[in-house]
Formats: structure tokens, C-alpha cells, sequence
């Protein structure tokens, strides 16, 4: 068995004094008013970040310094889905390899995709466009920059408007059946049909309809859809939408299906409504949380076939 | 110039855990392994190559020297990186001619800290260590632009582990690794977990000898016919790090070519794949039959057990021609290249 071990830390305090020098405080000094520069090189490359020497032949370079970026391309990158406390960022991110605009050699820094996960996003590739996020906040180190971001390429348009919706005599009918635990239709009086929900009328034959049926809170899956888009009433995906022809009803009504996995939905599958708590319940569709198998057989095919 | 030789090699059984053992009490059987082999107490030269940032303790490597019993007083030297080029040190050594034997070991243990974080010590302070970019992540970056460049997959990277924990099983010195999981996430992409070499305690020694003196200690001597080491620019910004140019040129002026086998220091997967290459290391070639690196990787000592490897197998005869290869730095920054031959008679 190993020994006992003892804690130890390894320390400088309040941080190691380095001198920077003429060539990486210009860098630097640059850095903290927000810009970035590298160094020309005898033979006319710059370097970024600066530094004395060319690193391909070791001599001094020039002292001309050039204004690079703000944007960069990325060369190579790697993408770390569990930050270190040492890290720049405390969520996941990729370190990349950054040309600058006007450089000829690669800076590293944290590349900030907004995204997180255990696999790299799909737009992280070498030839991304990227630019620098500046702290408020400047000290002159390269931490100055607190990451990279990608350039714009899409821009999210807010979008809202505000309603005050009345559902109408039928479907207000129906609500209110709802608020008490019963789903609710017409039958037509023309082509017999029950519909659900009622909307006071039969799309088919084009009359008004009046009488009320209670139809049961049991179905069977018609056709149904897997959706990998979170939505808010079913924010795991995948989730399964689904047409459910309610026991006694003679239109399909769409609703959620889960108590099952998504690969093992089907047509034919029997389903009962999984109702919210009693005391959760409202004037809303939404008191049928979703619907869930029920085990029974499934029903052929044929007896579902006109509803699909 | 007189010829040189690995007359003997010894290396700890590794652990993946803290065994209990200090550094020195680590040390002290592969060096009464050596001092065994060859009948010698005391040698020519003596030198180190180990971390004092692995105990956090300056002049950590001084101790050590208690394992190897240094009194009266020996000629002894240090360096802060892999024993191999320690061994690199002693061969200058012995080429002067002035000393016919040397003893060189390294030992490391990562147990006692995060070494992939205690390697952003290593790094430029002004534009790389403030970052903390930690030894993963920069490999990682290396990765993608080798993958990118060369058209390799993953799955490429996946079979080199698979290969080296195979080997490694074989190797009761190495740690014994399951093959690659299936479902490993991404420890940092593109390299998985096992495309990463493991947390390793351990230690190696080798004993050098120059001439008649290496044909006395060892019944085949495993001649040094060439050794070199480069380095490429530290920063990962500056070279193409889809390649190794460094190795290349090592390996060029060490004699390469014609290799039977090649144990390489690759602590990533990938790493193989791009030494593979700067070497021109064909299909014939036996790479890492050890399990290298990504089986055991104790810290300064994995490089020059790579020597010892390359060197154990013309000792017994199943190759003539071998070489071992270490490395240093972020991103293959440093590479050694030690070649070496059975008799020629």
C-alpha cells in the first residue's frame, strides 16, 4: 500500500518580474491599447506574436513593427470539452493557431465557439474566420485578449409578437372539457364522423355541428415523426411527435408520445394519454402530458390505413 | 574515436499508481541492476536527466545521486530533461577518451502532481505559459494539423493505441493497458483518451562503455553508430507542426535507414504517425514492440528506456541494426536519434 501523502505547493508569491524587453513590450504595449503588431523580419515576413529573432535563421529583426488583423484565419485547433481551472475559459473551447491578417506566423490563443459538448463543433476547421475579444480591462500580457470569436456569419432576428387569442365557441367548448378531464368532439351529422377537437363545423361536408361526443382518452398511433429540434413542451430530443386516432374519434389529433424510445415507436401502437396532476390541470390541451404506450397488441395496419 | 556502447539496461516494473516509494528508493534497484550486469561499483562519468518540478523541490535530483553510492566523490552531471540526453551527454563524454564507462539513468514519477499542466512550466512565459496551454492541448493541436495535412483518421490514431497496449501487455515492465474502448469520448480533440500515454512512476538505467572495455562487460555490445539531436522553434505558431523536421534531421545524420527496429518516444498517438514519417520508417520496420510511451511513460525516463529497449534487443540477439528515439518539448519540439548495431565480426 502507498504512504500517507502530504500536500505541497510550489509557489512564487505575488507572481515571477519578467523584463519583456524592446520587441515583446512593444507587443505587448500594443496589445493593451487593444491593437496587435508583429515584427518584419530581414527577409520581410512578420512575425506575431514578436519576437527578437527570426526563427528560421536566428538573426535580429528589423524594427519595424506592423499593425496585423483584427481578423485571423485558424491553421489548426483542438477542442477541450473539460476545462482545467488553469484554462482561459471555464467552458468548453478550442485552443487554435491564429494567422493574423498581414502575419506570416501563428499565434496561439482560446477560440470561444459559444458552443459546448464533448465533440467539437462542426464549423471548427483550420480556415476559420476568427477575431480577437478584448478585455475591458488591459494590463498589457496576452491575456489582454480574453479569447477569439468566430466572425460574424449569421445574425439571430429577434422575433415577437403579442396576442390576446380567443379559441372560439368550439374549441373554448373543448377547452373547458379539458379542464375537466374529458376530450371532447362533434359528430357530423351529414357523413357521421366524430371529430376531434371540434371546431363547430365538419371540414368535410361544410355544415355546422352540434353534437357533442366524449370520446376516450386511449388511441392509436396513425403516423408519427421524430424530432431532434428541443421544443419547449419536449425539451429532450429526440422526441416523438405523433397523430393519435382517439377510441372513438374519426380524425387523428397530434400529440407527443414518449415512455418509450424514439426508435421504437410505430404505427398501429397502441397509446393513453399520460394526464398532468389533477391539480395542474387548466383550460390547455397541455393537461395530456403526452401519450405513452399501453402494451396492447398493435392494431393492423389496414384499420388505420385511411388515417394515414 | 573510440566506439561506443549500451552494455547493460534496466528499467523498474511501472505503475500507473504511487507505489509508496520515494524517488530514490524507486532508482536504487535498476542501478544495483546495472552495477550487477557489469560487475562495476563505481564509473567513469554519471549522469541524470530528471524534472525537479515532478517533486517541487529545487535540486530534487541531487538526492538521488544516494542511489548511486557517491563517495568518494564521482564526476557527475544533470540534466533537466529525458535521460536520453543524459546518455547523449555521457557519449560526448567518453568520445573525449578520458573515461571508459558511464552510468546514466532518469526517473519520474507523474503520481504526485497534473504533469500535463506542470508542463505549461516549460513553455515561452509571454505569449504561451499565460495561457496555460497544457501538454494535451498543444498535442491535440499537432494532431489536427497532422490529420489535416496527411489525410489520416482517427481511426489511424485508434489503431496505433491499439497496437501499442497489445505490445505493452506483452511487456511485463510496461503498464497493462485494455485495447481502445469503443464509445472513449474526446479528452481533448481530436485525441482520445487512449491516444494519450498514461500517468506513469518509474525508472531506467544504462551503462555505457567505450571500446575493449564494452566487449569485456557485455557478451554483444549494442554499438552506438549514430546519434543526434535537433530541436525545431518553440513556438507551435512558427514550423509546420504537421511534420517533424527536427527528427527528420536527426534521424538523417544519425542513420536511420535500414533500421530493423524502432522504438519511438511518442506520447500521442499521432506522434508515431508524424516520427513514422520523418524517419522514413517503412512497413518493414518493427515499431515500438515494447507498447513505447503509450503503454509507459514514466516521466524523464521514457526516452532513454526506449534506448535501453532498442539496445536489450541486439543484446539478445533478435536484431542487428535498432534505434531509439526520444523527445522533448511541446509538440515534438526536441527529437533524439541513437542508432545502433550488433558486431560487426
Amino acid at each position: 500500500m502507498p504512504s500517507e501523502t502530504t500536500a505541497h505547493v510550489l509557489e512564487f508569491p505575488g507572481g515571477y518580474t519578467r523584463s519583456v524587453g524592446p520587441v515583446i513590450g512593444r507587443f505587448l504595449t500594443e496589445l493593451r491599447s487593444g491593437r496587435v503588431v508583429g515584427v518584419r523580419t530581414a527577409a520581410g515576413r512578420v512575425l506575431v506574436p514578436p519576437t527578437e529573432y527570426d526563427p528560421d535563421t536566428g538573426d535580429a529583426v528589423t524594427d519595424e513593427f506592423v499593425e496585423v488583423g483584427p481578423a485571423g484565419t485558424v491553421e489548426s485547433w483542438s477542442w477541450v470539452p473539460n476545462p482545467r481551472a488553469t484554462h482561459p475559459l471555464d467552458r468548453p473551447f478550442a485552443w487554435a493557431l491564429i494567422r493574423m491578417d498581414g502575419a506570416d506566423t501563428a499565434l496561439l490563443h482560446a477560440l470561444d465557439l459559444g458552443e459546448e459538448g464533448p465533440e467539437p463543433p462542426r464549423r471548427l476547421r483550420a480556415g476559420l474566420r476568427v477575431r480577437p475579444r478584448f478585455r475591458a480591462e488591459r494590463v498589457g500580457s496576452v491575456r489582454d485578449i480574453e479569447c477569439f470569436e468566430p466572425e460574424v456569419t449569421m445574425y439571430v432576428a429577434p422575433t415577437r409578437l403579442e396576442y390576446r387569442l380567443h379559441p372560439g365557441r368550439a374549441l373554448d367548448r373543448f377547452l373547458e372539457g379539458m379542464s375537466e378531464g374529458r376530450i371532447l368532439g362533434h359528430r357530423c351529422e351529414v357523413c357521421d364522423k366524430v371529430l376531434v377537437p371540434m371546431k363547430g363545423l365538419c371540414p368535410m361536408d361544410g355544415v355546422p355541428t352540434t353534437e357533442e361526443v366524449e370520446v376516450a382518452d386511449t388511441g392509436t398511433v396513425t403516423t408519427f415523426a421524430v424530432n431532434n429540434i428541443p421544443d419547449p413542451r419536449a425539451p429532450e430530443v429526440p422526441f416523438v411527435s405523433a397523430y393519435i386516432l382517439l377510441d372513438g374519434a374519426d380524425v387523428a389529433m397530434l400529440a407527443l408520445v414518449s415512455g418509450i424510445p424514439a426508435d421504437q415507436v410505430r404505427l398501429g401502437m397502441r397509446v393513453r394519454a399520460a394526464w398532468k396532476p389533477r391539480e395542474e390541470w387548466g383550460r390547455s390541451i397541455g393537461n395530456i402530458r403526452w401519450f405513452e404506450p399501453t402494451g396492447e397488441p398493435d392494431v393492423p395496419f389496414d384499420a388505420i390505413k385511411d388515417y394515414t | 574515436m573510440t566506439d561506443i556502447a549500451v552494455v547493460a539496461f534496466a528499467q523498474t516494473t511501472h505503475t500507473a499508481e504511487n507505489a509508496g516509494l520515494s524517488e530514490t528508493e524507486m532508482l536504487l534497484p535498476v542501478i544495483q541492476q546495472v552495477k550487477a550486469a557489469t560487475g562495476l561499483n563505481r564509473f567513469g562519468f554519471t549522469c541524470s536527466g530528471s524534472c525537479d518540478y515532478l517533486e517541487g523541490a529545487p535540486f530534487a535530483f541531487v538526492s538521488a545521486l544516494d542511489a548511486v553510492g557517491a563517495w568518494p566523490p564521482i564526476a557527475e552531471s544533470h540534466v533537466e530533461m529525458d535521460a536520453a540526453w543524459a546518455l547523449y551527454e555521457a557519449w560526448v563524454e567518453l568520445k573525449h577518451g578520458v573515461v571508459d564507462t558511464a552510468l546514466v539513468y532518469g526517473f519520474g514519477k507523474s503520481s504526485q502532481t497534473d504533469v500535463a499542466e506542470l508542463l505549461v512550466q516549460q513553455l515561452d512565459p509571454y505569449y504561451l505559459a499565460p495561457l496555460g496551454p497544457d501538454q494535451v492541448s498543444l498535442a491535440a493541436l499537432q494532431a489536427r494539423a497532422h490529420l489535416d495535412r496527411s489525410g489520416a483518421k482517427e481511426d489511424d490514431l485508434r489503431a496505433v493505441a491499439a497496437r501499442s497496449r497489445a505490445a505493452g501487455r506483452d511487456n511485463p515492465y510496461a503498464l497493462h493497458l485494455d485495447d481502445p474502448a469503443a464509445d472513449a469520448g474526446y479528452e481533448v480533440a481530436p485525441l482520445r483518451p487512449h491516444d494519450v500515454a498514461p500517468r506513469t512512476d518509474g525508472a531506467a538505467a544504462i551503462v555505457l562503455a567505450s571500446g575493449d572495455r564494452a566487449r569485456e562487460l557485455c557478451e554483444r555490445p549494442a554499438w552506438i553508430t549514430g546519434i543526434d539531436h535537433r530541436a525545431d522553434a518553440h513556438s507551435p505558431g512558427v514550423r509546420d507542426l504537421s511534420r517533424s523536421e527536427s527528427a527528420r534531421l536527426a534521424g538523417e545524420r544519425a542513420g536511420a535507414a535500414g533500421v530493423e527496429v524502432a522504438e519511438l518516444h511518442a506520447q500521442f498517438s499521432h506522434e508515431e504517425l508524424i516520427l513514422r514519417e520523418a524517419l522514413g520508417l517503412g512497413e518493414d520496420v518493427l515499431v515500438n514492440p515494447s507498447g513505447g510511451a503509450l503503454s509507459a511513460n514514466p516521466p524523464m525516463a521514457a526516452g532513454l528506456i526506449r534506448i535501453g529497449e532498442a539496445a536489450a534487443r541486439i543484446h539478445s540477439g533478435a536484431a542487428r541494426r535498432a534505434l531509439g528515439h526520444a523527445s522533448f518539448g511541446p509538440c515534438l519540439q526536441q527529437n533524439l536519434v541513437c542508432v545502433l548495431e550488433g558486431d560487426r565480426r
